[in-house]
């Protein structure tokens, strides 16, 4: 495909432990500009461990992550979203305390700019009409997937170059999933925005993505093109239901 | 010519205005008397309402009580005694100054505090922290009391006077002020965190510092403007407090912020309006009960009275017991 790319994020050799727990066993990631790459694994292989490493929340025992040219690895989580790295976390975790709005607001925490929050809170709108309509609504009072869509709407608001998605449909009606899925394609088209991709529901992450890794118990065992590892028979097996 | 002595014999009241006379039969006394104690109480409870209002912000962004909070509350009556020397005594002007000052200096003592105290502890069990906090709070009560052995008389700050209500309520000048000023504090308070960019960051990081972090917040900002807003109210408490009872010591602090802690759970800890409102029914109580032939086992009293309100409401007066959809 398109080599010449640059890669917008690279971990090499990335060691997480938890105490005693071997968490991240030396994972190594690739990820060029413009993508969508997936993660697939099963519960515990360490999938939302990699994206709490890459956003700051976790600290690495050993290896490098490296954005943009530069080593991120020792910053804090709100360094790494000042440098364009946004992560819309498992769970969603939306402030069920503030309003629509609110939240959207404190995800341009970092932006001094009014006329870029404004544009930007239109361009989420855009994507989701609906958060539009409930603006002044209590978050906690918004369904599973309205819910989704202002964490993504969130995490849009702080003008990423590098998204992070850790289980956007779970938990959520399937209708609504799919969805959430065409505007995170959409997203990812028209602003250009790399994205990590989380995702247990592993047969619609490769549809989405171009490129992927399977994690088992805190290592990469396979990577690939999406399209090929949707074809290959072992990961059929594991994760694709057959 | 009514005279409200304080503890040297001096006269602290030079006024006494009588807004209407009234002859009130028999009959009118005890419902004089009623109101009477809603007043005192109310004044009472408003310097509880200031402190309670640290205790319970502290605790929204940290899952923590600062024990040293009630120390702080001290140290604000203590920078009022040093800065009204710099002041006229008995003007508006100088008694707003002496509260303001004092506020700024407890509010970086609060952060000073955090920052030196807490902040190293981040990440380790709440039990540390807790301990580190009432280690706090002993050190700046004994280091106080190595230098201060005596009690300190507090300068009369603002003018005073006292008013004579329909059906001879008598309305303090110094009850008026805890009035007014708790009410402007509560309101600049409210203000703050429902409306500045800092105030919604708070509750933000009060819901889910995590999800905080992630959006770029810098947390230990936050947590340390909360220490500062929070040393703040206490100094003004402090101040309020010591016009009431002007004798100031170093242990002053304990037993009213003991009782702040209480408003705060019964309010509904991490809840503001909840801190308010505990404040104000926690000095009503007392007061009533104090004013009562049961006197003698007023905190007694008062503290079983709480008991029982959290045992119908256990998570406080305001307190929600929130439910996160899944």
């Amino acid at each position: 495909m398109f080599e010449s790319r640059q890669n917008i994020l690279e971990l090499h050799d990335v060691v997480v432990n938890f105490g005693v727990i071997n968490a991240l066993k030396s994972i190594s990631l690739h990820i060029k500009t413009g993508d969508i790459v997936t993660l697939i694994g099963a519960n515990g292989a360490g999938k939302t461990t990699t994206l709490r490493a890459i956003s700051g929340l976790v600290p690495i025992k050993s290896g490098r992550i490296i954005y943009q040219g530069d080593d991120i690895s020792l910053l804090k989580p709100h360094q790494i979203v000042r440098n364009g790295i946004a992560h819309v976390p498992e769970g969603r975790m939306v402030f069920a305390n503030l309003s629509v709005l609110e939240n959207l607001q404190m995800g341009a925490y970092l932006q001094q700019d009014k006329k870029v929050i404004k544009s930007q809170m239109d361009y989420v709108y855009s994507i989701f009409p609906r958060l539009k309509e409930r603006i002044k609504q209590t978050a906690g009072t918004l369904s599973g997937g309205e819910q989704q869509m202002l964490a993504i709407g969130r995490a849009l608001m702080s003008c990423p170059k590098f998204l992070m998605l850790d289980e956007p449909s779970l938990g959520i009606a399937p209708l609504l999933v799919k969805n959430i899925f065409e505007k995170i394609v959409e997203i990812n088209r028209q602003q250009g925005l790399t994205i990590l991709l989380v995702e247990q529901n592993a047969n619609l992450a490769l549809d989405i993505s171009t490129y992927g890794y399977v994690l088992e118990s805190g290592k990469i065992i396979v990577q690939d093109n999406s399209q090929v590892l949707k074809t290959n028979p072992e990961i059929r097996k594991a994760y694709l239901g057959g | 010519m009514d005279g409200i002595y304080d503890s040297q014999g001096g006269i602290r009241s030079n006024f006494h205005i009588i807004l209407f006379s009234s002859n009130s039969p028999a009959n009118l006394c005890r419902v004089t008397e009623f109101f009477q104690q809603i007043i005192n109480g109310l004044s009472l409870g408003a310097i509880y309402a200031l402190i309670a209002l640290g205790y319970t912000m502290v605790y929204g962004v940290l899952r923590f009580i600062n024990f040293a909070h009630s120390d702080i509350f001290m140290v604000g009556a203590f920078s009022g005694y040093f800065f009204s020397r710099f002041f006229p005594s008995e003007s508006i002007f100088g008694g707003i100054s002496v509260v303001f000052l004092s506020m700024l200096v407890c509010a970086f003592l609060g952060m000073l505090i955090e920052r030196v105290a807490y902040r190293p502890l981040r990440g380790s069990s709440k039990l540390n922290v807790l301990i580190t906090a009432i280690g706090v709070s002993m050190f700046l009560e004994y280091s106080f009391q190595v230098k201060l052995t005596k009690p300190l008389s507090f300068p009369v700050l603002f003018p005073t006077m006292s008013f004579t209500l329909p059906g001879g309520i008598i309305l303090s000048s110094t009850q008026v002020l805890v009035f007014v000023m708790t009410l402007l504090l509560l309101i600049a308070l409210q203000y703050i965190v429902l409306y500045t960019k800092m105030g919604t960051a708070m509750r933000a990081v009060s819901f889910n510092p995590m999800a905080a972090s992630l959006v770029g917040i810098n947390n230990d900002a936050v947590i340390s403007f909360t220490f500062g807003l929070g040393s703040a109210l206490a100094a003004a408490g402090g101040i309020l407090y010591s016009l009431n009872y002007p004798s100031i010591e170093p242990l002053m602090g304990v037993l009213p912020g003991l009782k702040a802690f209480v408003a705060a759970v019964l309010g509904g800890i991490g809840n503001i309006p909840g801190a308010a409102l505990g404040g104000l029914l926690l000095g009503v109580i007392e007061t009533f009960v104090n004013g009562s032939r049961y006197s003698t086992y007023t905190d007694a009293i008062a503290f079983t009275l709480l008991i029982i309100i959290l045992i119908f409401r256990p998570s406080g007066l305001l307190g929600k017991v929130t439910v996160e959809k899944v």
